[in-house]
C-alpha cells in the first residue's frame, strides 16, 4: 500500500468524534483503585482505634499531606508522561517538596532529641512492616495506573514507569497511614519513603516492558 | 512539505553510528540547540527554525483540531503534512537504512491516527508529533539491533541509495495484506467504511452488526495493523 492510500484511508470517514477527555479513564481507575486499596487495609489491618485521637495532632495532618502531594504530583506526572511530548513543569517540584520539607522536618527532630529517644523516633515500632505494607497497599493502584497509562501512548516508557510507581506508592502510603500510628517525621522520612521506593522502581523496571506500544 | 518545514528539518543533525544503528538513550531528545548543523551558525539555525515552527504549529494544529472535528479534507492535508515532515525527520536519521523510511512513516501515521486522543490541544503539536517520532525511531532501532545480532551487518552498498534523497520510495510491506489477516470483525468495516467510504450505518446493515460494532471494528482493527507492522519489521 502506498503512503498516498493509507492517507486517504485513514482521512475517509473521519465521523466527527467525541474525544473523550483521557484523564476521565484515569480518574474512575485511581477512584476505583483507592476504595479496594482501602478494602484491602481495612481487611488485613485494620483502622486503628487511635484514629479519631489523632485527627487533633498536627503531624498527623503533616502525614497526610506529605502522602497525598506526593500521590497528586505523581498522578499528574504519569497523566503528562502517558502523552507524547508533555513536559513535566512543577510535578518536580510536587515530588521533591514534600520530600525535602520532610526530611528538614526530620533533622529538626532528631537534632532537637535526647540521644536515647533517637532510636525510637527513627525505627518506631514498626519499622521492618511498613515499607512491605506500602507496598502490598499499592498493588492496585499499581495495576489500575498502568492500566490507565496504556490507554495513552506514553513515549519515555521507564520515567512513566516511575511515575506511576511513585503515585501508586504514595496514595498506598495515604491509605496505609490509617492503620499505621506512626507520627515520627524522622520514620516517615524513611519508612514511608521506602515504602514509595519500591513501587517506584518497580515501575521503573517495568515501564519499558509494560507500557510500550 | 512547505518551506518552513525544511528549514526546521534542515537544522536537525545526524545520529547515525556505524553500522546505520545508534543506541539512542531516552533522554536525547531532538533540541535545536543541540543538533543544530555546524555548517549553519546557531544564530541562524535558530531563528529559522522558531520562525518555521510557528508556522507549521500553527497551520497542523488547526488542521489537526478541525479533522478531529469531523473535517475528512482538514484531517487528509494534516496527515499529509505529517507524511512528508517524518519522511524528512527519518532521512536525515536512517541515513544507513533509507529502506525503512516509507515503512516507518507509515507506521508513525497510523500511530498519530490511533493516538490522536492523547494530543493535549493545550500543548504544542510539534511536540507531540516528534515525541511519537521518536518514539518509533528508537522502538525501530532497538527492533534492528537485536536482530542484526542474529543477521549479517547491512551492505556497504546501502550508502549510495543514501546519497539519492527527494523521490518517495514504496513501502516494502504491504498493508493491504496485512489487512486481509484481521479478522472478518474488523476487516469488514475497515474495508466498507474507511476504503470504500461508505457510513457506518449502511455498514452495519451490510454486515449484520451494530453501529457501534462498525466503529469498534475499525479502531480495533486499525490498531491490530499497526501492532502487526511493529511484530513485521
Amino acid at each position: 500500500m502506498k503512503t498516498e492510500d493509507l492517507l486517504s484511508l485513514l482521512a475517509t470517514r473521519v465521523d466527527a468524534e467525541k474525544i473523550q477527555n483521557p484523564m476521565r479513564r484515569y480518574g474512575l481507575a485511581v477512584m476505583s483503585a483507592m476504595a479496594l486499596a482501602t478494602a484491602l487495609m481495612a481487611e488485613l489491618l485494620g483502622v486503628r482505634s487511635t484514629l479519631a485521637r489523632d485527627l487533633s495532632v498536627p503531624m498527623f495532618w503533616t502525614k497526610e499531606a506529605f502522602c497525598a502531594v506526593l500521590g497528586a504530583a505523581g498522578l499528574v506526572g504519569a497523566a503528562r508522561l502517558a502523552r507524547p511530548g508533555s513536559r513535566l513543569g512543577w510535578v518536580r517540584v510536587g515530588l521533591a517538596g514534600p520530600l525535602l520539607a520532610m526530611w528538614l522536618l526530620a533533622a529538626v527532630a532528631l537534632v532537637m532529641s535526647e540521644a536515647q529517644d533517637r532510636r525510637a523516633l527513627i525505627f518506631g515500632d514498626t519499622a521492618s512492616a511498613c515499607p512491605f505494607w506500602i507496598t502490598l497497599i499499592s498493588a492496585p493502584l499499581f495495576v489500575s495506573i498502568f492500566w490507565a497509562m496504556r490507554g495513552l501512548a506514553p513515549t519515555r516508557l521507564w520515567l512513566a514507569g516511575a511515575a506511576g510507581g511513585t503515585a501508586a506508592g504514595a496514595l498506598g502510603a495515604l491509605v496505609y497511614s490509617l492503620h499505621c500510628p506512626e507520627l515520627a517525621a524522622p520514620f516517615l522520612g524513611i519508612w514511608y519513603v521506602l515504602g514509595i521506593l519500591i513501587p517506584t522502581g518497580v515501575g521503573a523496571l517495568l515501564g519499558p516492558t509494560l507500557l510500550r506500544w | 512539505m512547505s518551506s518552513g518545514f525544511s528549514l526546521v528539518l534542515s537544522c536537525g543533525g545526524e545520529f547515525v553510528g556505524e553500522q546505520g544503528l545508534v543506541t539512542v538513550h531516552d533522554d536525547l531528545f531532538w533540541s535545536q540547540s543541540i543538533y543544530c548543523h555546524q555548517a549553519v551558525t546557531k544564530s541562524d539555525c535558530l531563528s529559522n527554525s522558531e520562525n518555521g515552527e510557528r508556522l507549521s504549529e500553527e497551520r497542523l494544529r488547526g488542521l489537526l483540531l478541525s479533522g478531529i472535528a469531523g473535517d475528512a479534507s482538514a484531517y487528509h492535508a494534516f496527515l499529509k503534512e505529517l507524511s512528508a515532515l517524518f519522511r524528512a525527520f527519518l532521512r536525515r536519521r536512517l541515513v544507513r537504512l533509507p529502506e525503512e523510511v516509507e515503512d516507518l512513516v507509515q507506521e508513525l501515521l497510523l500511530a498519530v491516527h490511533i493516538q490522536r486522543h492523547t494530543y493535549d490541544p493545550e500543548q504544542p503539536i510539534t511536540a507531540w508529533v516528534y515525541a511519537l517520532a521518536r518514539y518509533k525511531l528508537v522502538d525501530l532501532l532497538r527492533r534492528r539491533s537485536r536482530k542484526d545480532l542474529l543477521n549479517d551487518p547491512l551492505d556497504e552498498d546501502s550508502e549510495l541509495l543514501a546519497t539519492s534523497d527527494g523521490e518517495v520510495t514504496d513501502a516494502r510491506r504491504d498493508l493491504a495484506k496485512l489487512l486481509a489477516g484481521l479478522p472478518d470483525r474488523q476487516r469488514l468495516p475497515i474495508v466498507y467504511v474507511k476504503l470504500e467510504g461508505r457510513s457506518v450505518a449502511e455498514t452495519a446493515r451490510m454486515i449484520g452488526m451494530s453501529e457501534s460494532a462498525v466503529k469498534v471494528g475499525v479502531h480495533r482493527g486499525l490498531k491490530a495493523l499497526a501492532a502487526k507492522t511493529r511484530s513485521e519489521s
